[in-house]
């Protein structure tokens, strides 16, 4: 084989494995994207039962509680427009509380409550997860407002 | 003082840093050619300055002087020595002053030391080196002084974040920052070598031993992330698909298929061009990672200095050098001949292939780190994930790992299927054994991935020592050697992956003290909670007895540890390793009836993973002396009888 034919067939096999992986993050994110859910979305979309996904929102106060074993807890979740009840069974980052921020990862069960498998809190004082940019809770009224 | 001598030291280095990029571009474009002589000293010179304004910075965080904003607001006086020393890093400013530190010194030791380039390439190459230093300093000097005073000064800092202090996040930055500035020098070979057009052999022999080290550093510097990660964050998991981890992976991935290439190029002078594309790719990922740590755009746990004045800053650098080196490469790729021809079967092809399939994965954890911030500009907020990351670079890493195995049983230039196979007949024994044994014991309980990756991890092991097969062990070159233990490593890395994934047994309980719980065959007692304090933090500590079997009971001390400046709460996990996996417990909340929470795991093999990884950094040390040693001795040698 000439140099020059194996470069070219070296430039197209680099080529096509681009492209096979460009398609193959394409599918990919196409199903992934929808990883992150506000409530709203789930009320506007629906669910997907055991489909993995994030959960964003804020836990709304007075809303926390925890089960006889001492280890599961159930809270409720809300972006101000929609509420979503979850369960997550294991220990809460520090920084997990009644008004604050969280963004859990798991996926909803055929009742449409979220099983939380994971929480991220916020991971210091200053820290909020992006997805929930823009979202305060308003002490008063006990709701969630957007800011601005 | 001091603040403002590191401060003149830092503006002299920046001057002399220009001042090296108009000598080598004078003298590199005509007559002026004694101008090249200055350009050594002046690159030592730069070097010395820019580390002593470093050091300067050290000294006023040990001291402590809280007349310096950034010591004000990143230290505390109470915090132990070793975090005032490491705090120094700890914060954007003295992270980016330590990264041209290290790019200064890394600039006098290619001007020092290096011997092998040719003179016109070397001193482009300083040239390219001075170019990317000038911009960190326009940086630090413009958007980042880390001299900034106050006025008046400080009554006491506000301390370091809680997590980071930690000796293992102390000296994780530096480790990686090596890495990174090592693949700057990499950069600036490639953009020399494009200048003068000198891409060979001879080039490749000079590069590789740059590349070789930041590979290592790279390879140290994730291995210790991950560890920090499973037991700081008490959350039992080695990777999180973090846009920070992220980013010290993707330079890493480069740097990997880099170095082979290389390897190939100083070997068989062949895939020139490729290879220098790679060196350009490798800096550039590793200054897209510096731009997503520094820069705040994306979520992560671990990011700071949400600025977006320095982003930018950052952006603009990052399309110049890229833009830059991308465009010299497009005008000058037809200078660089295609080197010596190779048969589709051989290890050039499997040395490409392994190539290609690291560039697909790189691409795909670039994609998928971008791709929330490419459609949050049309206004949709998405989050990617591990399920994507999983579902896509998990299978192309086994299939890369088949490749690695193959790769070292196969000739250079050419060879043929028919004597390849007989050498993989034993590792495909092995990997059917495998799969038959856990087939049988554990079908339906152990997901598809770990199946296979356990499965695979046992054949590439068996296959990765398989070049040693009968050779005199004591005359293998020290290469060979370093090849056999890198690609070992992998395998056992990946085997405490799949191992990790497959078996682990978790228990969550509430519990009293001398409540008993008990998970996969260990024992755990709690004895009782109390209150504990240390240098600047205090905490709740739970006295735990755990045992196996029948074997003597050990103490085992999990905290939940609070510091006051800043106020955090951290999670201080207990791990108790033994041969065959790590036993690991956190203490949760207490709840109104007095019960702690705990979780407990036993994580069988799981120390696999970074004692692999140790091996693999430890397989290109030997690369890096078995090729470098002999010219060093001859060096010390020579300059030996000429002294």
């Amino acid at each position: 084989m000439k140099a020059k034919h194996q470069r070219l067939i070296l430039a197209l096999v680099a080529v096509l494995a681009l492209v096979g992986a460009g398609l193959l993050a394409a599918s990919a994110l196409r199903d992934e994207a929808a990883y992150f859910y506000a409530p709203a979305d789930v009320r506007a979309k629906g669910f997907e039962a055991g489909k993995a996904i994030r959960l964003g929102g804020m836990v709304v106060k007075g809303s926390l509680t925890r089960a006889a074993d001492g280890v599961t807890i159930h809270f409720e979740v809300t972006d101000g427009k929609a509420t979503v009840p979850a369960v997550f069974k294991g220990i809460a980052p520090d920084l997990f509380k009644e008004g604050s921020g969280v963004v859990a990862e798991g996926a909803f069960d055929s009742m449409g409550t979220f099983v939380a498998t994971n929480l991220l809190a916020k991971h210091d004082e200053r820290y909020m997860p992006r997805e929930l940019e823009g979202l305060r809770y308003d002490e008063e009224t006990r709701e969630m407002k957007a800011e601005r | 003082m001091i603040a403002e001598a590191g401060l003149a030291a830092l503006w002299l280095a920046a001057a002399l840093a220009l001042l090296q990029l108009i000598l080598v571009g004078i003298g590199l474009a005509g007559q002026r050619s004694e101008l090249l002589g200055a350009v050594r000293p002046v690159a030592v010179a730069q070097g010395l300055l820019v580390v002593t304004a470093f050091i300067s910075l050290i000294t006023l965080f040990i001291r402590s002087d809280m007349s310096v904003l950034l010591v004000a607001t990143n230290s505390h006086s109470m915090k132990p020595w070793l975090y005032k020393f490491a705090g120094t890093w700890g914060n954007h400013e003295g992270s980016m002053l330590l990264w041209v530190a290290v790019m200064g010194a890394a600039g006098a030791a290619v001007a020092l030391f290096e011997r092998a380039l040719r003179r016109d390439t070397h001193m482009a190459t300083l040239g390219g080196q001075a170019a990317i230093s000038l911009g960190f300093y326009a940086f630090l000097l413009f958007a980042s002084n880390p001299f900034t005073r106050v006025d008046p000064p400080a009554a006491d800092g506000q301390g370091l974040n809680p997590l980071l202090q930690d000796p293992g996040l102390a000296f994780h930055p530096p480790t990686l920052y090596l890495g990174y500035v090592g693949l700057s020098v990499a950069f600036s070979f490639a953009v020399g070598a494009l200048l003068t057009r000198q891409v060979d052999a001879a080039f490749a022999g000079a590069m590789r031993p740059w590349v070789l080290a930041a590979w290592i550093f790279l390879t140290l510097g994730i291995t210790a992330g991950s560890y920090w990660a499973y037991y700081e964050l008490g959350w039992g998991g080695w990777w999180f698909w973090d846009p920070v981890e992220n980013a010290s992976l993707m330079p890493w991935l480069a740097a990997t298929a880099l170095l082979h290439s290389v390897t190939v190029l100083a070997t068989r002078d062949a895939l020139r061009a490729w290879t220098v594309m790679l060196a350009v790719i490798a800096f550039s990922m590793s200054m897209v990672g510096t731009f997503l740590v520094r820069s705040g755009i994306l979520t992560s746990v671990h990011a700071f200095a949400v600025d977006p004045e320095r982003g930018t800053f950052i952006l603009v650098l990052l399309g110049l050098y890229i833009g830059g080196a991308f465009a010299l490469f497009g005008w000058r790729v037809g200078a660089v001949r295609e080197g010596a021809p190779f048969e589709l079967v051989s290890r050039e092809t499997m040395l490409v292939v392994n190539n290609l399939l690291l560039s697909v994965i790189l691409g795909l954890v670039l994609i998928g780190t971008l791709y929330p911030l490419m459609t949050e500009a049309f206004g949709h907020k998405v989050s990617v994930g591990a399920p994507y990351f999983d579902r896509i670079a998990g299978p192309i890493a086994l299939i890369l790992m088949i490749v690695m195995a193959v790769g070292p049983l196969t000739r250079w230039r050419r060879d043929r299927l028919v004597d390849v196979s007989p050498r993989l007949a034993i590792p495909a024994v092995i990997a059917l054994v495998v799969a038959a044994t856990l087939a049988t014991i554990a079908w339906g309980r152990i997901g598809v991935l770990p199946f296979f990756g356990l499965t695979i991890a046992l054949a590439v092991g068996a296959a990765s020592v398989a070049p040693l097969w009968k050779r005199n062990l004591r005359r293998t070159p020290l290469f060979t050697w370093g090849m056999v233990i890198a690609h070992l490593g992998c395998a056992v890395s990946l085997a405490g992956m799949a191992c990790d994934s497959a078996f682990t047994v978790e228990k969550l309980a509430a519990v009293r003290p001398g409540d008993i719980v008990e998970a996969a065959d260990w024992k755990l007692r709690l004895i009782q909670i109390a209150p504990v304090a240390g240098d600047n933090w205090t905490a709740l500590q739970a006295d735990m007895e755990v045992s196996r079997g029948g074997g003597s009971p050990v103490s085992l001390h999990p905290q939940s540890r609070f510091f006051a400046s800043p106020p955090t709460t951290t999670t201080e996990a207990a791990l108790l390793t033994r041969w065959n996996g790590q036993l690991y417990v956190v203490l949760g909340q207490e709840g109104n009836d007095g019960r702690w929470q705990l979780r407990v795991w036993w994580k069988p093999f799981v120390t696999l993973i970074w004692f692999g990884g140790a091996l693999i950094a430890l397989g290109g040390l030997l690369a890096l002396l078995g090729r470098e040693r002999r010219g060093w001795l001859l060096k010390w040698r020579a300059r030996a009888l000429a002294a």
